[in-house]
């Protein structure tokens, strides 16, 4: 659909090759400053990460600093409960995840394909969701969490991770569920499917892109969720995930910089994986239920 | 250091728990189906079923604790009063707006402090946002690469990007006077100052949220045929003729939903001024990390309850006015 020649000649907004070359270097130069804004204080996390031990305060700016060493990931590793940090969080993390995007999967569906009574409202509850601060249902479900007896269990945390990520998705998938046409369902139901065979083979398969994006979202929100963790678990050693764990890193008396840098990096890989292999259903998948027009 | 122990118990934590979400769904499931669909056989039986098991979960996590809450807000529940709470009416509503929220800030300057905060941040997300995803929205050299690149700060858990983000704001080690010093410029306070300690908020959260904006946008400028390019070119109309005149009508769709979550989003931001702050400053609070700190540093139950609800109600006359104004979310809900 995008092929160069269709491109207007001098267009600021939609031009290509014809671009001069004094623009291209200008445009070029700008994303190369983004670019460098972007992943620099990433850089010097890993820096630090890299220093030993007695230089971890220091006005050097170079990124390998030239007696780079892995101590503190050796330290993190296999001196501190870093790994049962993260074990913990990722058992979470995609547990809830899953459960997210199927429960978010239905409902979007019910919204987008019927016109049930009460679908108006539900849609505007959705968005409303939004606009509540987090620590406005801290207090309640803390104080509910300790009537029920569920503080320093996984509990409740599991189904509050479940849920909270339900209208974010739903809100996507309902939004790119619209610009599918119904008529595949329709020709998949007169073959024989059922509704939901319909829904499972054809319209799921064809909402990757949007399903992709949600999953990300609800990992990420429960991968780096900090406010509930520290209301919920309390001082459970055993049980912190590694947002409390790495935090308490650098809340002790004196922050453990290497470790904490360390820690962060091998925290951030997942992530950045995910991220990468996913950005190409960014962009498609992420419509907020707008573009149709 | 890892031990088969933990493994263990933290997966039979979660292990229960994801079965009792799968055996309460299956319950609730077979219970609407024999009820819906066999008994009544309503003609939305199955939307009804499909909806079922989000709607239970928002009930009982956000439905239910909201209207507990809004009873707590009439109570003077606190960590004294924490079994048998007294019915004090619209005291506290009264006492958010008359009497210091934290130990001495008042709530008409928090909430000053947050709008220009919640102003300040999005103008740069979406100025930002806008214009990176203009510049990527062409044939190009490398666009993939860069696209990827810009987008890190995204990937990066905000946890740990606001407390890195924080030791570059250290006075002696911190990149931010490092630089500013070899400019043989003043080094600045930058945790304990109150102005540049706001700065250094707005500039971490601006860092961790262009990303999304630009997403969002480039997903919106693809959508735009380049044929009204074309015709508008052929028309000798200027680069901000069509800016004007093509891009952001046609963005609009896009751009409102964006702007919408983006002020949420930022007004309810918790992660970055509480990390960059760490609850030091009071000067540096916004509502939300005030509205915790009434909560859980001072205990005040009832009164934050209040205190939330009015932030909550702000909100809302917010997202009235600004729907009424842009029209263009009725779109959405009415298809």
């Amino acid at each position: 659909m995008s092929t160069a020649n269709q491109y207007p000649k001098k267009s600021f907004f939609r031009s290509g090759r014809e671009d001069s070359p004094f623009k291209r270097i200008i445009i070029h130069l700008v994303l190369i400053i983004a670019c460098i804004i972007a992943v620099f204080p990433i850089l010097r996390i890993l820096a630090v990460s890299l220093r030993p031990g007695d230089r971890l305060m220091s006005t050097d700016l170079a990124i390998i600093p030239p007696d780079a060493t892995l101590e503190s990931y050796r330290i993190i590793l296999f001196d501190k409960p870093f790994l049962s940090w993260v074990w913990n969080s990722l058992a979470i993390t995609i547990s809830t995840a899953l459960i997210g995007v199927i429960l978010a999967a239905t409902a979007a569906y019910a919204f987008s394909r019927w016109k049930f009574p009460g679908r108006s409202v539900g849609l505007v509850f959705l968005l409303a969701t939004q606009m509540i601060p987090a620590s406005m249902l801290m207090i309640p479900i803390y104080i509910l969490a300790i009537k029920l007896g569920m503080v320093g269990t996984y509990r409740g945390l599991v189904i509050a991770y479940c849920v909270t990520s339900i209208p974010f998705s739903v809100w996507i998938l309902k939004g790119y569920y619209d610009t599918i046409p119904v008529d595949l369902e329709e020709a998949a139901r007169i073959d024989g499917c059922s509704q939901i065979q319909a829904f499972l083979r054809v319209l799921l398969p064809l909402s990757t892109p949007a399903l992709a994006i949600t999953f990300l979202f609800n990992f990420m929100a429960a991968w780096n969720e900090y406010l509930l963790a520290r209301v919920m678990l309390g001082s459970q050693e055993s049980l912190l995930t590694w947002p409390l764990g790495l935090q308490r890193l650098q809340g002790q008396f004196q922050t453990q910089w290497g470790q904490f840098s360390a820690g962060s990096i091998l925290v951030m890989i997942p992530v950045m994986v995910l991220f990468l292999y996913s950005s190409k259903y960014l962009i498609s998948g992420l419509t907020l239920g707008g573009v149709k027009g | 250091m890892i031990t088969s122990e933990v493994i263990l118990k933290s997966l039979g934590e979660v292990g229960t728990t994801v079965i009792l979400i799968l055996v309460g769904t299956v319950l609730v499931e077979a219970l609407l189906y024999l009820i819906l669909m066999k008994w009544l056989k309503y003609k939305y039986a199955l939307p009804f079923m499909l909806l079922a098991p989000a709607v239970i979960g928002l009930i009982a996590l956000v439905i239910y604790p909201l209207i507990w809450e809004l009873r707590l807000s009439f109570t003077n529940m606190s960590l004294k009063a924490f079994r048998d709470p007294q019915f004090i009416g619209f005291k506290n509503y009264v006492r958010v707006f008359t009497e210091p929220v934290l130990k001495q800030k008042m709530f008409f300057p928090l909430l000053g402090q947050t709008v220009l905060w919640t102003v300040i941040n999005i103008a740069f997300h979406v100025g930002g946002g806008l214009g990176l995803a203009m510049l990527l929205n062409r044939k190009m050299r490398g666009k993939g690469i860069y696209r990827a690149i810009i987008i890190l700060p995204w990937a990066v858990p905000q946890v740990i990007a606001v407390l890195a983000w924080r030791g570059e704001f250290n006075f002696a080690y911190g990149y931010f006077n490092i630089l500013l010093t070899r400019l043989g410029l003043p080094a600045v306070q930058w945790l304990a100052d109150p102005v540049a300690n706001f700065a250094a908020m707005c500039m971490t959260n601006i860092w961790l949220g262009i990303p999304f904006m630009m997403v969002t946008l480039l997903g919106g400028l693809q959508s735009i045929s380049s044929e009204y390019y074309e015709a508008a070119e052929m028309d000798g109309a200027n680069a901000w003729q069509q800016f004007k005149n093509i891009t952001l009508p046609l963005i609009q769709p896009v751009l409102t939903p964006a702007i919408l979550l983006g002020t949420f989003w930022t007004f309810n931001n918790f992660n970055v001024p509480f990390f960059i702050n760490q609850n030091e400053l009071e000067s540096s609070d916004i509502l939300v990390t005030g509205l915790f700190r009434a909560a859980f540093q001072y205990n005040r139950y009832g009164f934050s309850a209040a205190f939330a609800f009015v932030i909550f109600a702000l909100l809302l006359l917010f997202t009235i006015f600004y729907m009424r104004y842009t029209k263009s979310l009725k779109g959405a809900y009415e298809s």
